[in-house]
Formats: structure tokens, sequence, C-alpha cells
């Protein structure tokens, strides 16, 4: 318990896991669970500001281009939890939310599993 | 790192697309061995948290003191291209959270579910759930050493698994094993989708 609970906070023994979103627990958008997310070293930059949560995952996703999942698993927050502040940050501008896979239209779904059917092949 | 596909050229950062498979199966059937065969990463672990906010599957106002209900779920990763990226997501092993099934198949391409053929009866309740979902999948019979060895046949009838569904044999541990398993499910996917091309009713995934 390294922590302090924020004593103003009446919510906190009640929706412990919440406690990093102050409580909140509806995304401001969905992001599915393999969602990938980007950042910028300009994102990176100015994540600094926002508070050391929103930091670390800006961090992780500037090298590399990583999942909601894979955010959640490295910093050790729960799905819900990763998925509001990775919200907040799509629409503060802090990461970029790439595109999960099209779930309709023959053409665009064909072409996917083409494409990942050929990846398969070549592990 | 220098990609095939990359020679679209243009300052814009690329637009990268994320697609999943979801491995289900029975709690300690070797999905996580499975999704480890083939990712990049060592499988990692993301938790679900229920709370009394977010469910009405358990009351937790009516359980003092037992607020949260944590779900674990592994995946792994393989990155396929610079704009392409897959993840092998197993389900959680006890089937009263179909809750977040539900959330892992969301906009999946498909589904393996994977059976021991010393626990067949392991796999009843995950076939149910497939059963009655718009998702291709198919079935991997894990076959771990010392297992009895059933002719697919035999297994199809036991699990009275549809005839349109793929039933594969595999070893999970091993990598060209379980990347037949994920090129099976491309596949069926892809030929269920032509299908239902043809019958003019494309449904949505999930």
């Amino acid at each position: 318990m390294g922590q302090p609970r924020q004593p103003h906070d009446p919510r906190g023994a009640l929706v412990r896991p919440y406690a990093v979103t102050r409580g909140r627990t509806e995304p401001q958008r969905d992001i599915p669970i393999e969602a990938v997310l980007v950042a910028s070293q300009a994102n990176v930059q100015e994540a600094r500001f926002a508070g050391h949560d929103k930091y670390r995952i800006a961090l992780l996703c500037e090298p590399r281009a990583q999942s909601l999942a894979e955010i959640a698993a490295y910093h050790r927050l729960p799905l819900g939890v990763a998925r509001v502040l990775v919200a907040d940050m799509v629409a503060d501008g802090l990461l970029a939310l790439h595109s999960a896979a099209p779930r309709q239209g023959f053409a665009e779904r064909m072409d996917l599993l083409e494409r990942v059917l050929s990846g398969l092949r070549k592990l | 790192m220098d990609f095939a596909s990359s020679e679209r050229a243009g300052a814009q950062p690329k637009e990268i697309t994320s697609a999943k498979i979801v491995v289900a199966g029975g709690f300690g059937v070797g999905k996580t061995t499975l999704v480890g065969a083939v990712s990049e990463i060592e499988p990692l672990t993301t938790e679900a948290v229920m709370t009394s906010a977010s469910s009405g599957v358990d009351d937790a106002s009516k359980v003092p003191g037992k607020e949260t209900t944590t779900v674990a779920m592994d995946f792994g990763r393989i990155t396929m291209a610079d704009d392409l990226i897959l993840y092998l997501f197993g389900t959680p092993g006890q089937t009263r959270f179909w809750f977040m099934w539900d959330e892992l198949i969301r906009g999946a391409v498909g589904a393996a579910v994977l059976v021991d053929t010393r626990r067949i009866s392991d796999a009843f309740a995950p076939l149910d759930y497939f059963e009655n979902r718009h998702l291709p999948y198919l079935v991997a019979l894990n076959c771990f050493d010392g297992a009895p060895r059933y002719e697919p046949e035999e297994v199809r009838e036991a699990l009275a698994i549809a005839p349109h569904v793929p039933l594969i044999m595999c070893d999970a541990r091993h990598r060209d094993s379980v990347k037949a398993v994920l090129v099976g499910v491309v596949e069926h996917a892809m030929a269920t989708l032509v299908e239902e091309q043809g019958r003019g009713f494309p449904a949505t995934v999930g």
C-alpha cells in the first residue's frame, strides 16, 4: 500500500480498481481489446503532464504499437481501467487509435482473412 | 524493419489493423500452451474486474466485502507486417464468465475450441457456447502424450459436433501443429464468408 487513498473521494472503497480513473467505469468510447494504440514522441512529451498512468501508457506505445490488452497486462491494470484511461488519451490526442478488423463488407473482410492466412503460412 | 508489404509511400503514419483469433476450451486444456507455441511474446495475462458498477451477474451490494471478481485471460501476439498484427486470446477457463467470452469474440476472425481427449466432457460448455454464436470455429483435439487416441469421427460423434465444423488433431506444444490449427481457423472463416455471400446474407461478426 504505497499510495494513500485520496481522502476526498468517498467512492474509493466501493470501486477500488477504478481509483486511478477517479471512479469512472464508463470509457468515453468503446475500444476493442485487440485495437492497437500508438504514441508519437510528441505525444509522450505531452503525456508527461497527464499523470503517471497516462505517461507510462504513452511511453509503452511510443516504440511499438500496443493493443489495449497489452497496455493492461504490462501495466497490471484491470482491462476496464485501462480502457477508460486509453479512451481519455485518444480523446485528448495523446494516443492514435488504429483499426480493429473490419466487421462488415465482404471484400474488406476477405482481404483481411487473406492477409492473416498468408502471414500464418510464413511463420 | 523491412517488410515486403511496406511499399506504400507517404509521410502519414500507416494505419495498423489488428485481428484476433480466440482459443477456447475448458480449464487446463492447453490454451496458453497453444498461444505460447506461436506467439512472439511470452503469453501475457490481462484481467477484467467485474464490479458492482459493471455487471448484474454478481449483485455485489448484497455481499459486503466482496465487491469484485477477477477474470484472467492469456493472450499472445504475432506481428505479421508493419501494418498487421494478429492477437490470440485464450478464453477464461470457467464457463460462468460468459460475459467475458462475448467481449472476446466480438470482431474475431474465428475461434478454435481445444479439446483434451482425457476430459472430453469439459468441451461440452465451450461447444454449446459457439453453436449459439455467429463466429466460425473449429475443434482441435489436443493429443497429449499418453492421452487416449480416438478417431476424429468418434470424437465428433461423442461431442455431437456439426458436420460443417472442421475437426483436426494437434499438439498444442508444437509450433507447426498450432500453425496448422490457426490456418484451419482462417480457411474455415473464409469458406464461411464466401458461403454467406453466396446466400446474400453476410452477417456481422460476433
